[in-house]
């Protein structure tokens, strides 16, 4: 039965959540948004489950001196210094030490990993741009196309070409067509992949996810 | 602009006579002008300009006078304190699809609205349950549309509703588009605009299903080797022979997202094989829920292979929800952690290559598999194999062979030729001019 039950109400609830996709008559037309609010109070209470695991985790590695258990003190020195200021000194609103910690130094710190992008990117970049074989030579000529085409010197390059032949116009046509079909390609081939998952978690034939087979 | 104001002083003072108080004021008025002109631009009037002037400015103020004309009294309308004229068109109906108590209103604007330049400042819609009295207020919207639409959802099902819309000004002058009704408000039992989805529906299962029965009833079903997941076995052997963990990351989203399930779903499929190999194995996660479903996925992957003294709650842990502090938490692992072999399985957004250049600066060998259309590129140059849409999905099949995961696979594959067949068929049809097969296909 430990097995069973899941199973059953995973069946119920993916059932009743396709038939409310078709029949906006009550009791389905609601169902939808019961379902989504009882997710997020599970959700809710999982967190507490996720921050219990967070903390015994650092805990013990401090407990037991393991390597680098140094970067856990700063770990849950930060949990303790959003959480309590959060829950008792002040709360969430503007003005407070939340609202302060988490402008100044955790928006600044989010935007810092983001803009690592802009390094990642080049250095990724510049190894798949490394015309080794046809499929990379084809990868480099429309990269090298588009971002011409995407500054105004693509387009001073080209200024004697006609209309519609210019480094932009061709950047355009290389995202609008065969971009966009190979974009589009990948997102049929998704879709169907999550219908036939959807049936396979439905039907309990895919029950992995459950940890078994 | 001061070079302006002082050739006009000048050009009034020599068109016009005016009075000794004027005549001073004038000169005052020249002097501070002038010198101001004089100190910003440079030099003095010209005689040239003060004629030129003198041409255009009777035909600016000729204009001024006509466009204060019409502003004060639009054309097309008496005053501003004449009715407008009504609106027109009002349409009552059940709003269609929906599980009742909803009327939708529609009507098009008053002659005097002309898009919010006319006299109309707004429309009121009132309704009753009787047709001559008891009209209640219920909305006010404002003009400057062709059409308007407004649903009444504070209706009860199968009782008769009477509407009246009227048009009014700023200066509270309305007319009336007369009493419109009954009209009553019902559920409906079917979704009328997704006929075509139940259809597609219907057709996919039912190939999925078809070929689930033939497997189970021992037909060979082939499928066609995918690199990503034939190396899974021989990336866990890498990380056993060079003693270090394998890491396995199932995405930023959380469980009500199908590509978490299938990132878990593969999760168990390595699981058994790092149970198997005796390999560590670190599970970071972002939200809590897949923390609960990858520790029991580990877990019964440990038990099932005999090895329950190896699992341990650890090897799942939370990190966080925040998109970029995940990034950090799960880089920092990588870092100190030096993992031989990286799976990154499941939806992910901007911290995709954060987390795949990372990994390939320790050199791990990196297998990720996602239905991010924006985010494969990345996945695509940073990781070894990569697992392009479908091919995610189709993993936990592929992993087991298990006949009816296998089958289902067979299946999607029968219902994606036919989407390739609607959409020839869709071309040559909108080619010839015939629209009825991408008019019944759109998604409403």
């Amino acid at each position: 039965m430990r097995r069973e039950i899941p199973l059953i109400i995973t069946f119920v609830c993916g059932i009743t959540m396709i038939v409310q996709f078709f029949i906006p008559h009550e009791p389905f037309g609601s169902m939808k948004s019961y379902f989504q609010q009882s997710y997020m109070i599970i959700a809710a209470f999982a967190m507490i489950l996720g921050i219990c695991n967070l903390t015994k985790l650092h805990v013990n590695k401090i407990r037991y001196k393991r390597p680098h258990w140094g970067y856990s003190i700063v770990l849950l020195a930060g949990l303790a210094g959003m959480t309590i200021p959060g829950l008792f000194v002040g709360a969430i609103k503007e003005g407070g030490i939340f609202d302060f910690l988490f402008k100044n130094v955790h928006v600044p710190m989010q935007s810092t990993m983001f803009s690592l992008l802009a390094f990642f990117v080049a250095s990724a970049s510049y190894r798949a741009f490394r015309a080794r074989t046809l499929d990379a030579a084809l990868l480099l000529v429309a990269g090298f196309i588009v971002m011409l085409g995407r500054a105004p010197i693509g387009d001073a390059m080209t200024s004697f070409l006609p209309e519609g032949g210019q480094m932009s116009d061709v950047a355009n046509w290389i995202m609008a067509v065969p971009n966009t079909a190979g974009q589009r390609a990948i997102m049929m081939g998704a879709g169907l992949g999550v219908v036939a998952t959807s049936l396979r978690v439905i039907l309990g034939i895919e029950r992995s996810y459950l940890g078994g087979d | 602009m001061l070079d302006s104001i002082l050739e006009a002083v000048t050009f009034v003072s020599v068109r016009y006579k005016d009075t000794k108080e004027q005549r001073l004021l004038r000169r005052e008025l020249h002097v501070i002008f002038g010198i101001c002109a004089r100190q910003r631009l440079g030099f003095n009037l010209s005689v040239i300009r003060i004629r030129a002037l003198r041409v255009l400015l009777p035909v600016v103020v000729v204009v001024l006078v006509i466009l204060g004309a019409t502003t004060v009294f639009p054309v097309g309308s008496s005053s501003s304190n004449a009715p407008p004229r009504p609106p027109i068109g009002i349409a009552l109906q059940d709003r269609p699809n929906d599980a009742g108590g909803a009327i939708e209103i529609t009507w098009e604007a008053s002659k005097d609205d002309s898009r919010g330049r006319g006299t109309v400042n707004s429309y009121s819609i009132y309704r009753s349950e009787q047709p001559q009295s008891g009209f209640v207020k219920i909305k006010t919207v404002s003009s400057g549309k062709e059409e308007y639409r407004y649903n009444d959802e504070e209706v009860e099902n199968d009782k008769r509703y009477y509407y009246r819309v009227t048009a009014e000004t700023s200066s509270d002058a309305f007319s009336d588009s007369g009493v419109v009704g009954p009209v009553t408000a019902s559920p409906q039992w079917f979704h009328s605009d997704r006929w075509n989805m139940l259809i597609a529906l219907l057709i996919v299962s039912a190939s999925v299903l078809t070929f689930i029965t033939l497997a189970r009833k021992g037909k060979d079903l082939y499928i066609r080797p995918i690199a990503g997941l034939q190396a899974v076995d021989e990336a866990v052997g890498r990380a056993t022979e060079m003693g270090r963990p394998v890491l396995y990351v199932p995405g930023i989203l959380d469980m009500d997202d199908v590509q978490t399930i299938a990132g878990v779903a593969i999760l168990g499929r390595v699981a058994r094989k790092t149970a198997e190999y005796e390999t560590s194995l670190l599970v970071p996660v972002s939200r809590s829920v897949v923390m609960s479903a990858a520790q029991e996925t580990v877990k019964e992957a440990y038990w099932d292979m005999g090895k329950a003294d190896a699992y341990h709650p650890d090897m799942v842990r939370y990190i966080t929800d925040d998109q970029f502090g995940f990034a950090a938490g799960v880089d920092g692992i990588m870092l100190r952690e030096k993992p031989a072999t990286v799976f990154f399985q499941g939806a992910f957004y901007a911290e995709s290559l954060i987390l795949a250049e990372t990994g390939h600066s320790i050199g791990a060998v990196q297998i990720a598999g996602t239905a991010m259309t924006s985010q494969l590129p990345f996945f695509v140059t940073a990781c070894d194999y990569t697992l392009i849409g479908e091919e995610l999905f189709a993993a936990g099949a592929y992993l087991t062979e298990d006949p009816r995961l296998v089958g289902s696979l067979k299946g999607q594959d029968v219902a994606k030729g036919l989407a390739i067949a609607f959409i020839v068929i869709g071309i040559i049809l909108e080619t010839a001019g015939y629209h009825w097969l991408t008019n019944f296909l759109k998604v409403n």
